[in-house]
């Protein structure tokens, strides 16, 4: 039987609980609306007056060849660095988890690139694949690889995955280090004994034991790809070449601030906050049954 | 079915450590062998040794006359009960006994009869279904044991497998193993710290220290003659009293008789009975009550040995001595006792510990 104590007054409880409710209300649903809003209205040139226009700004945003073609590049980009981000954190954890000698000093270098800001990763990696400056890219080059991601909008979309990854792996690999050292050690040896190989043991023991942690950064990555890859895509590409790496967060802002339509670009991100409420209830309503707790 | 023989083997970290040092075991077929012996004396380290969880230094193990140093523990043929039960959480009953069988490729008709088989005789057939979190301590370990069973392996490794039960549960599943071993008749080794266990399971006792075998032989042999102090004291409970035989020469009935070397002088707590006569050759010790134990049956007096010192006062010295009576005695604290133990209950000891003398 749990005890719960009940307070008498009514204030102090609201007070206590009024700071991260300002912060909220002020920082996400005051702009959450106004996005909603701005959906609805349409602005003219200078940003002096707006005429409410119901549903234009949207049936105006779904009559875009070029959204559809943004929708495309996000399920590329976005599954690309989901899967690549967590296979490979996942890869590398197992290794770290292993008794290495310089096991801590690993495990501290993986974990940096997590500090570079966004935009600074998107140009260190602008620079390190530019065509003619790129201390990695002249290799290419001599081996026989047209490499250019300024033209070729496959090359753009590797760079920007790949970039989004080195970035996002730090992350992952510190949550699955932590998930690998809770599995008791003893479970493992049991399954060694009951004559399961490495892989086998992996896939039948580890990974499973694994999957709150694996859900929980599932749920994470999506968010990360969907919005917080725009400072790496905006280093890099700049969403291009052609419109071959805007994704539907870079078309907002560039729809929106660089091409001044601030209703289509509202009307956007709802679509986007939509998909993404959406994409997380489905997980948490389907992925989560099949999570080991 | 196979005998298990250690020859000397050993164990040296990395670091230097070196926590084995030398141990030769061989226990037979079907029969049940115990390592104990305080914690860190090595007794965990050799188990898994045998299990193929920790690299051979030097030395070699042979399970059923097949050298196993250098192979993988899946192929040694063994089945391992672990302290923490080691189930895989994530799946039920049924199928935590049924991995090792379907790793090795069972068909699994037989992984069915065969877990059907073993859940009946552990009393599990209702719970199949269920995973680990939703069974009791007690249950749990039936699933370690069973998950054991399933896979008729040529030997049993327990480390410490009922340290997690309470005291009640652990009588019975220690009744429950030694049955369970002896209708199955497979080879075990079993790891445990706590010497009662050790007495009741054992056809064949290790006691271990600090990285060596102290003494190794029937329970009941090791409990009669122990081979040095550490096996006199750690064997048996309440521990035996262990004296300078210096000290008590003045009390010993024929000291002259008693070898040279002989330094330290021991009786166990049940061997001494109250009374005025020191039998021949025996000894008889005076102490002052200090404190009582009733256990029921039985009682413990932890007694101060007195020596007739100058102008003949008594002084108490600093060892206690144990002495067990019956439940019905009950001497008040304070008073004197004299505790008798005749020759043939007496075990002697070289200075150092090491070496059991003749009486």
């Amino acid at each position: 039987m749990e005890k719960s104590v009940v307070f008498k007054g009514k204030l102090l409880p609201y007070l206590l609980l009024a700071p991260q409710l300002a912060i909220t209300l002020i920082f996400f649903y005051w702009p959450a609306s106004q996005a909603i809003r701005q959906s609805f209205l349409q602005e003219d040139a200078f940003g002096l007056n707006s005429e409410f226009v119901g549903l234009e700004n949207y049936q105006a945003l779904f009559a875009q060849p070029e959204y559809y073609t943004a929708i495309g590049t996000t399920v590329v980009f976005s599954s690309l660095v989901t899967v690549l981000s967590l296979g490979v954190a996942l890869l590398f954890a197992t290794q770290a988890d292993k008794n290495l000698k310089g096991g801590a000093v690993y495990k501290t270098l993986m974990v940096w690139p997590y500090a570079v800001a966004p935009a600074v990763a998107g140009v260190l990696w602008f620079f390190i694949f530019h065509p003619t400056l790129g201390t990695l890219a002249r290799p290419l080059r001599v081996m026989g690889v047209d490499w250019n991601p300024m033209l070729n909008g496959t090359h753009a979309m590797i760079l920007v995955v790949m970039a989004a990854v080195w970035k996002q792996v730090a992350y992952n690999f510190l949550f699955f280090l932590a998930g690998l050292q809770a599995i008791p050690k003893s479970v493992i040896e049991a399954g060694a004994i009951d004559g399961a190989g490495p892989l086998r043991r992996f896939w039948t023991i580890i990974f499973p034991l694994l999957s709150p942690t694996t859900f929980f950064l599932l749920v994470v990555n999506i968010v990360y790809v969907f919005f917080e890859t725009f400072g790496i895509i905006d280093a890099v590409t700049s969403g291009g070449p052609a419109g071959s790496t805007t994704t539907m967060v870079y078309k907002v802002f560039a729809d929106g601030r660089l091409g001044g339509d601030l209703g289509g670009s509202a009307a956007q991100s709802v679509v986007l906050m939509v998909i993404v409420i959406a994409l997380t209830a489905i997980q948490f309503r389907y992925v989560e049954r099949k999570v080991q707790y | 079915m196979a005998n298990v023989t250690l020859r000397n083997v050993r164990k040296i970290y990395p670091g230097g450590f070196e926590a084995i040092k030398g141990i030769d075991v061989e226990v037979g077929d079907g029969q049940f062998c115990v390592l104990v012996g305080p914690s860190g004396c090595g007794k965990s380290t050799l188990l898994r040794m045998v299990a193929g969880l920790e690299t051979v230094s030097s030395g070699e193990i042979d399970i059923g006359g097949r050298i196993v140093n250098a192979i993988e523990p899946a192929d040694r043929d063994i089945a391992m009960v672990f302290q923490n039960y080691a189930l895989y959480p994530h799946m039920s009953v049924y199928n935590n006994m049924a991995y090792g069988l379907r790793n090795r490729r069972v068909p699994e008709n037989e992984i069915k009869t065969r877990v059907e088989d073993a859940a009946r005789i552990l009393e599990l057939g209702t719970m199949l279904q269920r995973k680990p979190r939703q069974l009791s301590g007690g249950q749990r370990q039936r699933v370690a044991m069973g998950r054991a069973i399933v896979r008729q392996p040529k030997v049993f490794l327990f480390d410490e497998p009922l340290s997690n039960l309470d005291a009640k549960l652990r009588i019975a599943m220690r009744v429950e193993i030694r049955k369970l071993q002896r209708r199955l008749n497979t080879t075990a080794i079993y790891v445990t710290h706590d010497q009662l266990e050790a007495m009741t399971l054992a056809d064949i006792l290790v006691v271990m220290n600090g990285g060596r075998v102290e003494q190794i032989g029937n329970p009941l042999e090791i409990y009669q003659k122990p081979a040095t102090t550490f096996v006199a004291s750690f064997i048996g409970a309440p521990p035996m009293n262990l004296m300078p035989i210096d000290a008590v020469r003045a009390q010993l009935h024929g000291a002259d008789a008693v070898p040279a070397e002989a330094g330290q002088l021991g009786i166990r707590p049940e061997d001494f009975e109250l009374g005025d006569t020191v039998p021949t050759g025996g000894i008889g010790l005076d102490l002052r009550v200090d404190a009582i134990e009733h256990v029921g049956a039985e009682t413990y007096v932890y007694g101060a040995r007195q020596e007739v010192g100058q102008n003949d006062s008594l002084t108490a010295t600093a060892n206690d001595v144990i002495v067990r009576l019956p439940g019905t005695a009950a001497p008040d604290i304070g008073t004197r006792i004299r505790a008798v133990a005749p020759r043939s209950r007496l075990h002697l000891f070289s200075a150092d510990g090491r070496q059991r003398l003749a009486v």
